[in-house]
């Protein structure tokens, strides 16, 4: 058993919620244990930065300090929060004066941040820790003639902290094949979906996810696997019934999330690994993996 | 910072976190060429960031620009001097709302009203959040989102409660205690 110190996000417990359900569905069969940091808060987000960047700082520095405690790696599915976390964590170590005030801040609530903790963003953690083999080893339904196109999305490869190619990732095609499915080609797969922007800007948004779904369908993928960030999924997943409206599209691109895809071929019933949850149903397209009624795996060929 | 005519706009971004290496670029306009939103900027990086170095504050901090930034990192991740053009953005956006510019976009509403749910409740309350946004700006635009809402409502991705944790206590103070510390 491998243990983190687990960090959520807000958007977990609210549109991420399926994705948060699977992620805790498929940790005890890979070995995986995922504590929460008790009481967590906000890390500071963009939207936060963007109002005032020091104080965003500071309250993200509070997550830091509650998991250096814990002495564990700090792992969020959240790209958003992933992104927030390290940029802080990287700031703390650069910029001693910003570091000072930031510290004398947490004494306030009894706390101090040394800058000793390891962000790892759970996609990683699943790459990483336990591997396309790994994942592999534990397939009892694989998901073989499943067309998919993975979506990275852009804060779990960019900036970059060393996490994949920032471009091209492949990380997601490469579970997503040990679990059976087929890869496609997916130019877009680190491109934006618009996240916040979908509220104060929404036609800019659609806009973005309208290219991403077009992209997939374009390639010939019959589901979109994305990254855990409950925005990318939400995205793709609950806004998809507007960008058809909007584009006059007839999108039906059901949206698993890695966690998902992997409790699918680990042999979760489609309850247990979170699907009921989606928005564009999943339902009848893995009804031939869940049924038993899909074609069998290719034997390997000698080379 | 503003009443000290020897700081230059230049210098006041400089200062601002993880602002620092805006002195390297180069104008190659690789920021621009990659941002995913740049259709939509009244002024895109490669030239919001000549308008910095020029010194023209108000033109630059009361447009459009910068708020369209969706913190996709493409500029960050390609720009051959590595100065972080998605951080220098976020901080105009910080020095735009401190100084009170109005630049003519929602998302400065946005952002504000992000911030207040976050030290409010300690996490995010999307539905709340959205539905302070809305009544903010323009309610009727919320009409728009109603079928996605109900939907996400129907398959329990929307609590219609806030999740208000002890942790906002300590938001609080430490934002407080972030305030004395100067301007930064």
């Amino acid at each position: 058993m491998r243990y983190y110190a687990y960090y959520p996000g807000c958007s977990m417990e609210a549109t991420g919620a399926p994705v948060e359900e699977a992620i805790h569905a498929i940790a005890k069969p890979l070995d995986l244990e995922f504590i929460q940091l008790e009481d967590w808060t906000c890390c500071g987000s963009s939207p936060f930065a963007g109002v005032d960047k020091a104080k965003a700082v500071g309250v993200t520095a509070r997550t830091l300090a509650q998991a250096e405690k814990t002495g564990l790696d700090l792992v969020t599915p959240c790209s958003s929060c992933y992104t927030i976390l390290q940029e802080a964590n990287d700031l703390l170590k650069e910029d001693h004066r910003l570091a000072a005030r930031v510290n004398e801040a947490l004494a306030e609530v009894g706390l101090s941040y040394n800058g000793t903790v390891k962000v790892r963003h759970i996609v990683e953690v699943l790459f990483n820790d336990v591997g396309p083999a790994g994942l592999a080893a534990k397939v009892t339904r694989p998901l073989t003639g499943l067309k998919v196109a993975c979506y990275h999305g852009c804060q779990q490869v960019r900036p970059s902290y060393g996490f994949d190619d920032t471009e091209l990732p492949d990380w997601l095609d490469k579970m997503a094949a040990a679990l059976g499915a087929e890869p496609v080609n997916y130019p877009l797969k680190a491109r934006c979906c618009g996240s916040s922007l979908v509220i104060s800007e929404m036609d800019v948004a659609l806009d973005l996810i309208h290219k991403l779904l077009q992209n997939a369908q374009d390639n010939g993928a019959q589901c979109i696997v994305s990254t855990t960030c409950p925005l990318c999924h939400t995205s793709l997943d609950a806004y998809q019934p507007m960008v058809n409206g909007k584009f006059k599209a007839k999108f039906n691109l059901p949206v698993l999330a890695i966690p998902q895809l992997i409790g699918v071929a680990l042999g979760l019933d489609f309850k247990s690994a979170a699907l009921t949850g989606n928005i564009v149903s999943p339902k009848k397209l893995l009804e031939p993996y869940f049924s038993g009624k899909a074609p069998a795996p290719k034997a390997e060929t000698a080379a | 910072m503003t009443e000290n005519a020897k700081t230059t706009f230049l210098d006041e971004v400089a200062a601002l976190p993880a602002c620092d290496r805006i002195n390297e670029c180069i104008q190659c306009g690789v920021c621009s060429g990659s941002c995913t939103t740049v259709a939509n900027w009244e002024y895109p990086p490669r030239k919001a960031i000549a308008m910095i170095r020029s010194g023209l504050r108000d033109e630059l901090l009361s447009s459009n620009s910068v708020w369209f930034c969706v913190s996709c990192y493409l500029c960050t991740a390609r720009c051959p001097r590595d100065i972080r053009p998605a951080a220098i953005m976020h901080g105009l956006e910080t020095l735009a709302l401190r100084e009170g510019y109005k630049p003519p976009t929602n998302t400065t509403t946005m952002y504000r009203t992000f911030a207040d749910s976050l030290i409010g409740n300690g996490r995010i309350y999307e539905f709340g959040f959205m539905f302070k946004y809305f009544l903010k700006t323009n309610p009727l635009a919320a009409l728009r989102l109603i079928p996605t809402a109900v939907s996400l409502l129907m398959h329990r991705r929307m609590p219609l409660a806030p999740p208000k944790v002890k942790g906002r206590n300590d938001l609080d103070k430490i934002v407080r205690k972030m305030s004395e510390g100067g301007e930064r």
